[in-house]
């Protein structure tokens, strides 16, 4: 009798430790983006009988490229996020990295340069957005609400209010870099897909990524098992300011110009891309293919209401209404949960 | 030589005395019961020991000399490791994602290093089977029981060997056949040389595993005394105060 029982204890010990909830499947079958991606496939079959144009080349070429700039900072905005934080000033940020490529790419600096002056902007109002937030323990909403106005107004300060459209010598490889294409893609969509792959990386097998998940779940228990909370949130802050000044950077190639109204409220569809790709505002949840996919949706609403003949003033309702829907559906997932 | 010596360690939260020159020691493969009432000072002394925070006045010797715990990782890396009262964990992650956070098991390729997910599963599933606990490593911590995120924080102090394992109220929270098998583990911490330091309410606990019980009233040291020299009366009379000392 003790003998068979020990056995079969060993055999259960055994499958408990290599059972798991659910397969890899059923796990994405149970995610936000998921069914936001089920939510596009859907409209996109609907358009292709309402309008002959949206299954063409040409139309996705522009969805593709229209909705790769704001995936590229819901990127960096899903991190931030995921730490139970905000950042409001990601579009003020835009318009002031464009003006500082702008003026250092028209006074005769190479595009090398320029990208370095670009990334350096945004990294220096990251670090004064993460700094006051994890050290002084100011609340981001607050800290980024006021680097929101305070970078804008740099950019409208050093621009002196002026649009800038020569970038120097090396304008062409600058406006190809945004603008064009590789094989077909978009350059910007190019980037935007390995950034997600670098992502999806980072959250799922890398140490940072599995900090900054474990801090949006609970900083307090983070902090006592030994991990650098402060360090990780400016890094994460940092971060997300860089993947706006990246975008910023395309987005101006792309433009072939910029004013200082570069990014204009874009924070806020940032956001809302966020969200709607999976990230819950209460922290601790991340999903690399969210950010993409939330900002594919919002530009899907935007191109099928244009093709659909539907006033364009009706977008940002759709946008909105889709926005809460996909929250409500996160809260309605999760009460059958718990 | 002893393994932990305090000597007159005070805590001041400003006006409000926590702590107020507690003398204690605990030598290799020693269990201290740390009793009290609620407000007693027990978790406070606790958290001074993991390193949460400094005492206001008075010394922590380990092995004789002086060491000062500015945050918790100086404590852990002098080998002592805690349970905390509210476990501490990450509610989003696995339970192999919480016994390996801040101490996670990594591969190299190249330059880059990853994290081994299999080795973190494997490893966290041998010392939840040494724990007896049907915790499964792959599991949500918030999909689980109080007994499985007992566990889950048990195995944590696991990962190091620690000379000292600090556990607030451990079997506060959880069923009877895992309290006994709580119990359990503090008799092998024992037995391989760690000390155990066991703060608890419940008495046959103490009662059960430790080979000393220590007593706080208001901040102050009333008792220390060998289990087999006193009873659960007499310490009930030490923390309620019927009994002035010991």
């Amino acid at each position: 009798m003790t003998d068979t029982t020990q056995k079969s204890h060993a055999e259960i010990d055994e499958s408990i430790t290599s059972r798991q909830e659910m397969s890899g499947l059923q796990a994405a079958l149970k995610t936000q983006p998921f069914w936001v991606f089920v939510a596009i496939i859907a409209i996109g079959v609907v358009m292709s009988f309402v309008s002959d144009v949206f299954l063409t080349e040409r139309n996705f070429f522009n969805i593709t490229r229209n909705f790769a700039f704001f995936g590229i900072m819901a990127l960096g905005m899903s991190a931030v996020i995921c730490t139970a934080g905000i950042d409001l000033s990601v579009g003020s940020l835009m318009g002031l990295a464009g003006i500082v490529t702008g003026l250092v790419m028209q006074a005769g600096y190479g595009i090398g340069f320029g990208f370095i002056a670009c990334m350096g902007a945004a990294a220096i109002v990251g670090l004064v957005n993460g700094v006051l937030i994890a050290y002084l323990r100011m609340a981001p909403f607050v800290v980024t609400l006021g680097m929101l106005a305070m970078s804008r107004s740099i950019a409208m300060v050093i621009s002196n209010n002026k649009m800038i459209y020569d970038f120097g010598p090396d304008q062409d490889l600058f406006e190809w870099i945004g603008g064009e294409s590789v094989f077909g893609v978009p350059n910007p969509v190019w980037v935007l897909m390995i950034l997600t792959v670098v992502f999806w990386w980072v959250w799922r097998y890398s140490t940072w990524g599995r900090w900054v998940i474990a801090i949006g779940g609970n900083a307090d228990a983070a902090k006592l098992a030994g991990i650098p909370v402060e360090r990780v949130i400016v890094s994460v802050y940092v971060l997300c300011s860089c993947c706006a000044g990246l975008a910023a950077f395309l987005l101006v190639g792309w433009f072939g110009s910029v004013t200082n109204a570069l990014g204009l409220t874009y924070e806020l569809n940032v956001i809302a891309a966020t969200v709607i790709g999976g990230a819950n505002l209460m922290g601790g949840v991340v999903y690399a293919f969210g950010a993409p996919i939330g900002a594919a949706l919002m530009e899907l609403i935007r191109n099928s209401l244009l093709l659909a003949g539907i006033d364009a003033l009706w977008q940002q309702f759709f946008v909105g209404l889709f926005l809460i829907l996909a929250v409500l559906l996160e809260q309605i997932r999760n009460r059958g949960r718990s | 030589m002893s393994l932990l010596e305090l000597k007159g360690v005070t805590k001041s939260f400003g006006a409000i005395h926590a702590l107020q020159g507690i003398d204690m020691t605990i030598s290799e493969g020693e269990a201290v019961g740390l009793m009290g009432d609620n407000g007693a000072g027990k978790s406070t002394l606790m958290r001074i020991i993991a390193g949460n925070f400094l005492p206001t006045a008075g010394k922590i010797m380990i092995n004789g000399s002086e060491v000062h715990f500015n945050k918790p990782v100086d404590a852990r890396n002098n080998g002592i490791e805690i349970v905390y009262q509210d476990l501490a964990l990450c509610n989003n992650l696995t339970a192999a994602a919480n016994v390996f956070l801040g101490r996670e098991i990594r591969k190299k390729f190249g330059p880059i290093s990853y994290l081994d997910h299999k080795a973190m599963f494997e490893k966290a599933g041998e010392l939840f089977r040494e724990l007896k606990s049907e915790t499964r490593p792959r599991d949500l911590v918030k999909q689980m029981s109080g007994g499985q995120r007992q566990a889950v924080a048990i195995a944590r102090t696991r990962l190091s060997d620690p000379k000292l394992v600090l556990m607030d109220e451990p079997t506060a929270a959880i069923s009877v056949r895992q309290v006994a098998e709580v119990l359990n583990l503090i008799h092998r911490l024992k037995d391989s040389g760690h000390a155990v330091i066991l703060v608890s309410h419940r008495m046959p606990d103490v009662f059960e595993v430790c080979d000393r019980v220590a007593v706080l009233r208001r901040g102050a040291k009333v008792a220390d005394k060998q289990i087999n020299a006193t009873s659960p009366e007499e310490v009930t009379g030490l923390i309620t105060g019927a009994i002035e000392n010991a």
